[in-house]
């Protein structure tokens, strides 16, 4: 107490003086940290601003509604043609879809090649294991950079034949080093129909999913959903296409001397980009998928055996959707990386987000800024909603537990 | 009690007699481990017939048909295999780019001083870990510096003629050893009472993680520049390497945040109610046990990030993936694209699969400790 004494407080709050109480400190640390960080923005923003106007920079977005100039290879369903004076916000859009095209073809991929490999590390074949354990840590082990290049510059660019003597495919598919020509689908009169009795398709085959599992859950009875749903897909559409005269034609690509006419190419990049994409991600997947099925203890099939279930329904009633729960979470942020790892594009020449935008609308506009953060802001907005996505599935998965 | 109605009971043992031929031995692991069902017999004859599609051409190509020394590739016209002479007579652009050759003993030094630096880190039969922790930190970076780049007397050799493989080590050393620091330190903020500090640090981390690395690298290069008062100049390798750091700083903090996650709350508690204050429980009680148990993880973050470092052609840096990207279009060696990508993969894969097994080792020895 001589302490408070000699400072004239009062005793009364435990001789601690106000600087030891954890509420003020909290306030002021808390202040002070704000104050230093608008302090450093402050500086930033402000430098920034120097900058920009020394260098004679506007910043805004209005460079987005400036005509781009330059061709791309890759348009897929976007209407852009430099003719027609298409501006840097449809590069963007061209970027956006491409991006979404080379992540979800390569999800698709990695996902069955990582399974595959996955179930073949476990298989009790010591050559098979041995060999995808040395894939895997080759793969895993080389940077993807070097993946991507090697792919496009050494592989498809060297062993695929020149343009002039491509590989054909009952001579209307061609395969040749700068890619994939094949006829070009023309739609006619009526083909939305028939994308509309694809969405009918969809919404009976969910229905149908519910129906059964509750007649199921009822009468034990069960329906076959897997075939009547594949049958549905495939038929209704093929039904409506049949009824309207297939309203599709084909424009077939002709080999001049030197380049296809008409009809419809697929660069090489693409491919070069999706094998990488692929083959890299897939090791990654297999390493998930074995973990996940280890971690499901040999009790759970002796049991489920012992019930009298079978093999097959064991594997898909008991033992996979164990895996599942803990295979999904790390698989999702590979699905993650392998998106942001798209963007790797820019070295072979794939017109993804950030070789097109990021890189040459960068280069023509110099808005650097702009660019980059709207760039970067894509691929945050995807890895928020996975991250959403995750949040939700965990905590779904939590309710279900034990 | 009759006796002899009895059966005949056995009264000593007889001797054990070996297994069946077909389960032991080399045929029994054969057809355990190879042909124990049809399918298993298909997936190996199919592999070992992959195998020797594979292999012996391999090596006929690499080794038996390969030309190992020459000038340019017409000193390889005569042989029909691979050509070497590509990564032999490029060897020094390979590791160190356009490092002047006397000069070259410079960085080698520095890569013995880490790696004696390096070891009671990693090693712990070697005493003094702390400081020599605290030395990498600290000295060790202007040590590297002085000899790398020079000044004081030695020759100044400028970034620009820094390159090759010496390029990526440089830049991964530095980025993970500012990163770890970094990291940790938004590890405690996220996991901080005070919710401003912890909102911030989950910001920072999410956003950093959110975006590619070769988004975090132009951004860098191309905005950094603009962030800095008028007139500070920026070297290019700089701007690479606080784009690097701050990337994996938050990858580092989400390492940091599973050890500390991973230590129960009483250690806590504990040190707190001996008296000690924020810090000193942080530095004496946790940080030595979150650290201990997530360095397996910290190697393999930093696995990841030297293999990163090869991203850095996309603003023009001279590292080993751009050294083998300028040589084959070197008309001199046209055409030896397998030559000398497989050479740059290989030396990754040898930095990174022995980082890997270290990993390995470590956590093999780490979870012994920690068995209950």
């Amino acid at each position: 107490m001589a302490v408070g004494a000699k400072d004239g407080g009062t005793p009364s709050s435990g001789g601690a003086r106000w600087w030891y109480d954890p509420k003020v400190r909290a306030i002021v640390f808390q202040v002070a940290f704000v104050v230093a960080l608008v302090a450093f923005i402050a500086f930033i923003v402000n430098n920034t601003v120097v900058n920009l106007e020394k260098r004679d920079i506007r910043a805004g977005f209005g460079f987005l509604s400036e005509p781009a100039g330059f061709e791309i290879p890759i348009t897929g369903v976007v209407d852009y043609s430099v003719d027609k004076g298409s501006t840097h916000g449809v590069v963007f859009l061209i970027g956006l879809q491409n991006t979404f095209l080379i992540s979800a073809m390569g999800i698709v991929l990695a996902t069955i090649l990582g399974f595959v490999l996955g179930v073949l590390r476990l298989s009790n074949n010591w050559i098979v294991t041995r060999l995808v354990g040395s894939y895997i840590e080759i793969v895993r082990n080389i940077p993807l950079p070097l993946q991507f290049i090697f792919w496009q510059t050494a592989v498809f660019i060297i062993y695929l034949p020149k343009v002039r003597d491509p590989i054909s495919i009952f001579d209307t598919i061609y395969i040749h080093n700068r890619g994939l020509t094949g006829p070009k689908p023309i739609g006619e009169a009526g083909l939305d129909l028939v994308f509309y009795a694809i969405f009918v398709a969809i919404g009976v085959v969910m229905w149908l999913r519910k129906w059964a599992r509750r007649r199921q859950d009822e009468t034990g009875e069960q329906f076959p959903v897997l075939w009547t749903s594949l049958g549905l897909l495939i038929g209704l559409p093929l039904f409506v296409a049949s009824i309207l005269g297939f309203p599709l034609s084909w424009e077939y690509a002709e080999l001049g001397r030197f380049r296809f006419t008409g009809g419809m190419g697929i660069p090489i990049e693409l491919f070069s980009a999706l094998t990488a994409l692929t083959i890299y991600t897939s090791a990654f997947i297999a390493e998930i998928v074995r973990a996940g099925i280890l971690s499901v203890s040999r009790g759970q099939t002796e049991a489920s055996h012992a019930l009298g279930i079978r093999h097959g329904p064991t594997l898909r009633l008991v033992i996979i959707p164990q895996a599942l729960r803990v295979i999904i979470p790390p698989l999702i942020s590979q699905y993650l990386n392998l998106t942001k790892n798209s963007s790797l594009g820019i070295l072979i020449g794939y017109s993804d987000l950030f070789n097109v935008f990021g890189g040459i609308s960068l280069n023509q506009t110099g808005q650097a800024i702009e660019i980059i953060f709207m760039s970067m802001s894509v691929y945050l907005c995807f890895s928020l909603l996975i991250s959403l996505y995750m949040n939700w599935y965990n905590r779904r998965i939590a309710l279900t537990d034990r | 009690m009759n006796t002899h109605n009895r059966p005949f009971v056995r009264t000593e043992h007889l001797p054990q007699s070996p297994p069946p031929v077909s389960t032991s031995g080399i045929i029994g692991w054969v057809r355990e481990n190879l042909f124990s069902s049809p399918l298993n017999a298909v997936l190996t004859i199919s592999s070992i017939y992959f195998l020797y599609l594979v292999i012996p051409p391999f090596v006929q190509w690499a080794f038996i048909d390969a030309a190992w020394s020459g000038s340019s590739n017409k000193d390889c016209a005569g042989y029909g295999g691979a050509c070497w002479a590509v990564v032999t007579a490029r060897f020094g652009q390979f590791v160190y780019g356009f490092y002047p050759e006397a000069e070259r003993w410079r960085p080698n030094l520095v890569l013995v001083l880490f790696a004696i630096n390096l070891l009671p880190i990693l090693w712990d039969r070697v005493p003094g870990r702390t400081v020599a922790a605290l030395f990498l930190v600290t000295g060790f970076p202007l040590v590297a510096l002085f000899f790398i780049h020079g000044g004081l007397g030695l020759e100044v050799v400028p970034t620009p003629k820094w390159g090759g493989f010496m390029l990526n080590l440089i830049m991964a050393a530095v980025a993970i050893i500012y990163s770890l620091p970094l990291g940790i330190l938004l590890a405690l903020g996220r996991r901080s009472e005070f919710p401003i500090i912890s909102r911030f640090c989950v910001l920072f981390i999410e956003f950093w993680r959110g975006v590619p690395l070769i988004t975090v690298l132009v951004m860098a290069s191309f905005i950094l520049p603009f962030f800095m008062p008028d007139g500070f100049n920026f070297n290019e390798l700089l701007r690479a390497l606080v784009g690097l750091t701050l990337f994996s700083s938050a990858y580092m903090a989400e390492v940091v945040r599973g050890g500390l996650q991973a230590l129960p709350k009483g250690q806590t508690e504990a040190a707190r109610a001996i008296g000690l204050t924020y810090w000193q429980s942080i530095r004496l009680i946790i940080m030595p046990q979150a650290l201990k148990i997530t360095i397996p993880a910290i190697v393999n973050t930093f696995i990841g990030l030297f293999k990163d470092t090869s991203l850095v052609i996309v603003i023009g840096l001279f590292d080993l993936l751009q050294v083998a990207k300028s040589s084959v279009t070197d008309t001199n060696w046209l055409g030896l694209e397998h030559e000398t990508y497989i050479f740059v993969a290989l030396v990754f894969f040898v930095a990174c699969f022995a980082m890997s097994l270290y990993s390995l080792y470590l956590e093999r020895k780490l979870d012994t400790d920690h068995r209950d």
